[in-house]
């Protein structure tokens, strides 16, 4: 089984959410979904100020395989993207959780974070 | 190996390249400072060069192609042989209509016979290829809507089982996508489809068989639920081999399609080109077709054109599509005759539930296993990467050194380590079972020596390329000195 942190939240379609404590979140892609993906060759961020509505597609992440869509957890404003990954997509095969971050935004309802997956939950989904 | 490679300094064909050239009265600003660039090889070393590349095709001359989706059948080599005659190859696009009243029967009767095929009331043959035949039906029904005012229609809705240029084309006419699922058994989810159509709803595409290879059980509900919410439904010609002479888009409820005359009516594809994505429409799309559209008047043949249908979706080319491509349709068409149209149908699929069922006895998971396949069926190679940790990429690559092209890997997205196989109407029994051999073969190898199989190919050309490497620093072009 892939590595799901418990500390994290989820969402179906495979993001993780982790609460920076300061109304921002960091959103990235769980492990399982990047062993699903395989090599990760691209990745097209969000623009930094875009408004986001939950579950809107806001990036795509392209493998050898495929290309996916990435879907805002919830609604809310990019803050930040992470740079590096243009030139080193891999970093999201050799570390999801960690320098593999996609992008980080402010939380419209920071109350709405209550309404993600637990790890417990998402290990589920995950199994079917 | 690039034929730069083979050059040495000074060397060249005298065949091609006279000795001395003539005098040519060039003012000197016009004249190039650096050499060519050319290479220099012999005559020989040249014919070689090519000889030997076209050796290394594998393509549906030579191998089992049974790439899902793509339709690599047999053209036939009449359907080419008759095409290149001097009368169809040398005909002027501009020479005049009394010049020209053969090949107008030829367009006007190959959009008859697709309006029969298809159940359709009008036909276009002008777009160039696929992408063109959608771009133009997108664009047909966003002309209907803006004609009648109902300019507030925004969104179009694609199943998610949908070929991806689908929601490109919607994106490229001004529409949103709106993506709807599918349910367990490969059909659209109707309860889905039924929360997301609204005043919004600007219409729908779908192929039929979908890239699941089922044929989409509930078309006439989706039909239903999609006209009363005004919106109006679009079909995606891709897998039209699975249903010709048997059902009819237009009989489906469909208001326009697009048809990829390239693969399903003889000419060869899968090298970019050229295609034809002919367009048939319902009645109510008639005025928006794209022109020119042959016309016939008593005896004589014209086209049609902004006079005639003044609210066209315009020109997609400088004169009327790919001309050899639906003069070899027509011809294909013409061989077959009504009789024969048919019969693509129930061989293509004939061919694709046997080679299911026979993979499935030999111990391979369908996806869809309650499921009749139409043309083309999935199996899925999940177990065997879990358990064996060999790939559906790695039997893939295997497959080529058993002779077989594989087929196509990793689409669609819904089915986790998927084959999509398509074995079309033109394979031999021999044949199918021979790829099923194989299948078994490298089965075997996956449990008793996997790392034969996960390194694969071993008697192509070229071994397994470092995907990873091509997409990320693509090595395109040859420079001199590099």
């Amino acid at each position: 089984m892939s590595n799901i942190p418990s500390e994290l939240k989820y969402t179906k379609s495979h993001e993780w959410i982790s609460d920076n404590e300061n109304g921002t979140v960091t959103v990235g892609i769980t492990d399982h979904a990047q062993e699903l993906l395989g090599d990760l060759v691209f990745v097209e961020q969000p623009e930094v100020g875009k408004e986001l509505e939950a579950e809107e597609a806001c990036a795509v992440v392209e493998s050898v395989k495929a290309a996916s869509d990435i879907y805002a957890p919830l609604a809310g404003e990019v803050v930040e993207v992470n740079e590096k990954l243009e030139d080193e997509p891999e970093l999201i095969n050799s570390d999801p959780y960690g320098e593999g971050w996609l992008f980080k935004m402010k939380l419209a309802d920071p109350d709405s974070l209550e309404s993600l997956l637990s790890a417990d939950d998402y290990a589920a989904e995950a199994d079917q | 190996m690039l034929i730069f490679e083979h050059a040495t300094p000074g060397r060249r064909a005298t065949a091609q390249a006279p000795a001395t050239m003539a005098d040519i009265d060039l003012p000197k600003r016009f004249a190039r400072k650096s050499p060519t660039g050319l290479p220099e090889v012999s005559e020989m070393q040249a014919v070689r060069h090519y000889t030997r590349l076209s050796q290394k095709n594998f393509s549906i001359d030579t191998h089992f192609y049974p790439l899902g989706s793509c339709t690599m059948k047999y053209n036939p080599r009449a359907c080419n042989s008759l095409a290149m005659l001097p009368g169809m190859l040398n005909r002027h696009p501009h020479a005049p209509l009394s010049h020209s009243q053969g090949f107008l029967q030829m367009m006007y009767e190959l959009q008859e016979m697709l309006k029969e095929v298809t159940g359709m009331a009008g036909v276009s043959l002008t777009p160039m290829a696929g992408a063109q035949g959608e771009f133009a039906g997108i664009a047909m029904i966003r002309a209907y809507h803006d004609s009648r005012g109902d300019a507030e229609r925004s969104e179009i809705l694609v199943p998610d089982a949908a070929h991806g240029t689908n929601p490109a084309t919607a994106i490229m006419c001004g529409y949103k996508v709106r993506e709807i699922p599918t349910d367990e058994q490969g059909d659209v989810d109707l309860d889905a489809l039924k929360a997301a159509v609204g005043p919004q709803t600007a219409g729908l595409m779908l192929t039929n068989p979908s890239t699941l290879g089922v044929f989409e059980r509930n078309i006439m509900e989706i039909a239903r639920i999609v006209h009363e919410a005004g919106g109006l439904l679009y079909y995606d010609g891709a897998n039209l081999n699975a249903i010709l002479g048997k059902v009819r888009p237009g009989d489906m409820g469909f208001d326009v399609i697009h048809m990829n005359l390239h693969k399903t009516f003889s000419t060869p594809h899968g090298g970019g080109g050229p295609g034809s994505g002919a367009v048939g429409v319902a009645e109510r799309l008639m005025p928006y077709r794209p022109i020119p559209v042959v016309a016939r008047d008593g005896d004589t043949y014209r086209w049609l054109t902004e006079d005639d249908l003044p609210d066209s979706m315009g020109r997609l080319s400088a004169f009327a599509g790919n001309a050899g491509v639906l003069i070899r349709a027509y011809i294909y068409m013409r061989m077959l005759g009504k009789a024969g149209m048919p019969r693509i149908a129930e061989f293509a699929t004939l061919n694709a539930n046997y080679l299911e069922k026979r993979l499935v006895e030999a111990g391979f998971d369908a996806a869809f296993p309650q499921r009749r396949a139409s043309h083309e069926f999935i199996i899925t190679l999940q177990k065997e990467a879990k358990e064996l940790k060999v790939t559906a990429m790695d039997f893939a690559k295997r497959l080529l050194d058993f002779g077989f092209h594989a087929p196509t890997t990793y689409f669609p997205l819904l089915v986790p380590e998927c084959l999509l196989i398509e074995p079309t109407e033109s394979e031999t029994k021999e044949e199918i079972d021979g790829f099923v051999a194989a299948m078994v073969a490298i089965l075997e190898e996956a449990r008793n020596e996997p790392d034969t199989v996960r390194s694969a190919p071993h008697t192509m050309p070229n071994r397994r390329f470092d995907e990873v490497s091509a997409a990320r620093k693509p090595d395109l072009r040859w420079r001199p000195g590099e």
